[in-house]
């Protein structure tokens, strides 16, 4: 019953006023952040970071808020799909399959609805299974050590990079280069590395500046490149009403599907995109070709949408319980604990029951907030895909320079954001990830502080590293994870997805 | 091998390859800093050097066919968006909030949308509203105008 009394602690936090509207606002921008084609949970939560920190909320104030937010954006990334055939963000891809065919029938509003409700039965789950699964996780992360936290790391890299992307050499770069950005600075040891004696680096680079210039001011970049094209101007939904029966017939598919997208959410490196992609091709084998997936129909929406939302929730659990991020939105989720002086892992559960509880309280009531901003008021939602680029990224762009500005209050760190932001246009064109340079800004210096601890405790003697069977089998993992998906490309070989628009702003960080 | 394709990743495996060095060689001249550990301040960088110039390696050994690159028209519109950051980034202290942010908005919105009127009503309402949203709804300490003009 140490759940219930938890889960007390946690209501009575998130049921105070406060609390609460700071939830309802988070999941309102959220929902609308998913929504427009072009910024996804990732580049939206980055973009808030700042400004939540500049405006001084506390701890559990400004997670329920950024978390609301990704919960939101979750949701909101079906609208886009559904209505413009352009995934709001990359884990909403699936869902254009059936969901656009359906809009075209003119059920737009049926499939709004049935993704809403799918939405809202992924994420539920996700959020129960997280109660009672993360506090057993973070009970057995206190058996790590400093090499098991090693090995963790480097299995965080190798999946990340060995699931989300289609080259290994790039998604290892990726990873190289984020781990070598974290090194400048200076070390826990009073040395100065990689400075070039300019005094703005001693602190190391800001991973905030370095993640709006990445994901948001890329994105305006991207966005100028292509003139803002594949953006629809005009959409039509006529009355919503709510297909009882339609989404009574999905229920299993729904359930089946939070299940498989919760453990791919659970499993680091595999994200959001992957839960719903396993899910949809789940449920495509179990209907057969009868099923008519691929034409609109209700259970090619629900299968996505629900995999796609267990998943984000699932996603939480590693981050919270080892602070190690299984996606690109989880990492920036994991930079806002870092700000906020919060160390995850088993101490955060044991030292800070009120920041976990009261943000799991939050996401279930954020929950029923967006199933109804999602079903009855999904209209509004709808109007703002019709605000054209020319006025949003140019509002993102000014975001993001007046969060970093009224953060650190320095023109170099501007410079810096630029700078991040022309290098991730590049690298997106070259298809190299920028999640895994995120991920090695953030984690470098705890990675390296693990080996020299390590170290230090062996007495400079390596195979400590392989001396636990949690830490070899962590090490057999991150080998697995990083070279296995270049035998399973060949044989699993993705469906070609039918005739699909998918512009390069639309193809963002899961 | 067929040199004409893979350009970008080529070039990009050189230049990674390059830097990896420099970045490790400047790694090697780290000193151990107050207490001695046995890893010392050069082994992580080390590795993340030679990490990196495998991966720059099989970069320019298997490179990746090219991407879609903009034609030079885009790339100076993307230039002249870079220049335009950087001056407001330079601006935005001494100049206050509302004329430096009218003045990047609107550029960065034409730059989208050709559209001069547009663009222009874009700067003008994207500054006034950001400013009013960031000052007085959510309190953060933005200078409107230069000091000592009202």
């Amino acid at each position: 019953m140490d759940i219930l009394s938890n889960l007390a602690l946690g209501f009575s936090i998130a049921l105070t006023p406060w609390t609460l509207m700071l939830a309802i606002i988070g999941c309102f921008i959220g929902t609308i952040v998913g929504a427009l084609p072009g910024l996804g949970p990732s580049n939206g939560v980055a973009l808030l970071i700042p400004i939540t920190f500049s405006m001084g909320l506390d701890a559990t104030a400004a997670l329920v808020l950024l978390t609301s937010v990704y919960y939101g954006a979750m949701y909101g990334g079906r609208i886009s799909s559904i209505l413009l055939n352009i995934p709001g963000d990359e884990p909403a891809m699936m869902t254009t399959l059936d969901g656009y065919p359906m809009a075209k029938q003119g059920r737009a509003g049926d499939a709004l609805v049935i993704s809403g409700v799918a939405s809202f039965v992924g994420a539920l789950f996700a959020t129960i299974m997280l109660a009672l699964v993360a506090p057993i996780l973070a009970r057995v992360a206190y058996l790590f050590g400093p090499a098991e936290y090693f090995a963790l790391y480097l299995l965080a890299f190798s999946t990340l990079g060995g699931i989300a992307s289609k080259n290994q050499a790039k998604a290892a770069l990726a990873s190289a280069i984020g781990l070598g950005i974290a090194m400048i600075g200076i070390d826990n040891n009073n040395v100065t590395r990689f400075t070039g004696g300019n005094l703005h680096l001693n602190d190391g680079i800001d991973f905030l500046v370095a993640i709006v210039g990445l994901f948001a001011v890329s994105e305006v970049f991207v966005f100028i490149e292509s003139h803002g094209r594949g953006s629809a101007l005009g959409v039509k939904l006529d009355k919503v009403t709510v297909p009882w029966r339609e989404i009574w017939s999905t229920r299993w598919t729904m359930l089946r599907s939070s299940i498989l997208g919760f453990i791919a959410g659970v499993l680091p490196g595999a994200g959001a995109s992957l839960g719903s992609f396993l899910t949809y091709m789940m449920e495509k084998s179990i209907g057969g070709s009868k099923a008519g997936f691929g034409t609109g129909v209700a259970k090619g929406i629900a299968a996505p949408e629900a995999g796609n939302n267990a998943a984000a929730g699932g996603a939480l659990v590693p981050m919270l319980t080892l602070g190690v991020p299984g996606s690109g939105t989880t990492a920036v989720l994991l930079a806002v604990l870092m700000t906020l002086n919060i160390t995850p892992g088993p101490t955060l559960f044991a030292n800070r029951p009120e920041v976990v509880w009261g943000l799991i309280a939050s996401l279930l009531i954020a929950n029923f907030v967006l199933l109804f901003m999602n079903v009855p008021l999904v209209k509004i939602f709808v109007k703002v895909l019709t605000v054209p680029p020319a006025l949003l990224l140019p509002g993102v762009m000014m975001v993001s320079f007046v969060g970093i500005y009224s953060l650190t209050g320095s023109y170099y760190d501007m410079l810096l954001m630029i700078a991040f932001g022309v290098m991730g246009w590049i690298f997106r064109k070259l298809d190299i990830p920028t999640v895994p340079i995120i991920l090695g800004i953030l984690l470098g210096n705890a990675m390296e502080n693990s080996l020299r601890q390590a170290m230090t405790l062996s007495a400079g003697d390596a195979s400590f590293l392989f001396s636990s069977g949690i830490s070899i089998g962590l090490w057999v993992a991150a080998v697995t994870g990083f070279v296995a998906p270049l035998f399973l490309r060949r044989i699993i070989k993705k469906p070609t997805l039918p005739e699909m628009e998918v512009p390069d702003h639309a193809k963002p960080i899961d | 091998m067929n040199l004409s394709n893979g350009k970008g990743d080529r070039i990009f495996g050189v230049v990674v390859v390059l830097v990896a060095v420099a970045y490790g060689v400047a790694a090697l001249q780290f000193k151990q800093g107050f207490i001695v550990d046995p890893v010392g301040p050069k082994t992580f960088p080390l590795i993340v050097a030679g990490v990196s110039v495998v991966c720059g390696l099989m970069l320019i050994v298997k490179p990746d066919p090219d991407p879609e690159f903009p034609p030079l028209r885009t790339v100076g519109t993307l230039l002249m968006a870079m220049l335009t950051l950087v001056a407001y980034a330079y601006a935005i202290k001494p100049l206050g909030f509302l004329i430096p942010t009218a003045i990047a908005a609107a550029i960065l919105s034409y730059q989208i949308d050709p559209r001069a009127k547009f663009a222009v009503a874009a700067g003008l309402g994207l500054s006034g509203g950001l400013y009013v949203l960031f000052k007085f709804v959510l309190g953060l300490g933005l200078l409107g105008v230069p000091k000592g003009w009202f």
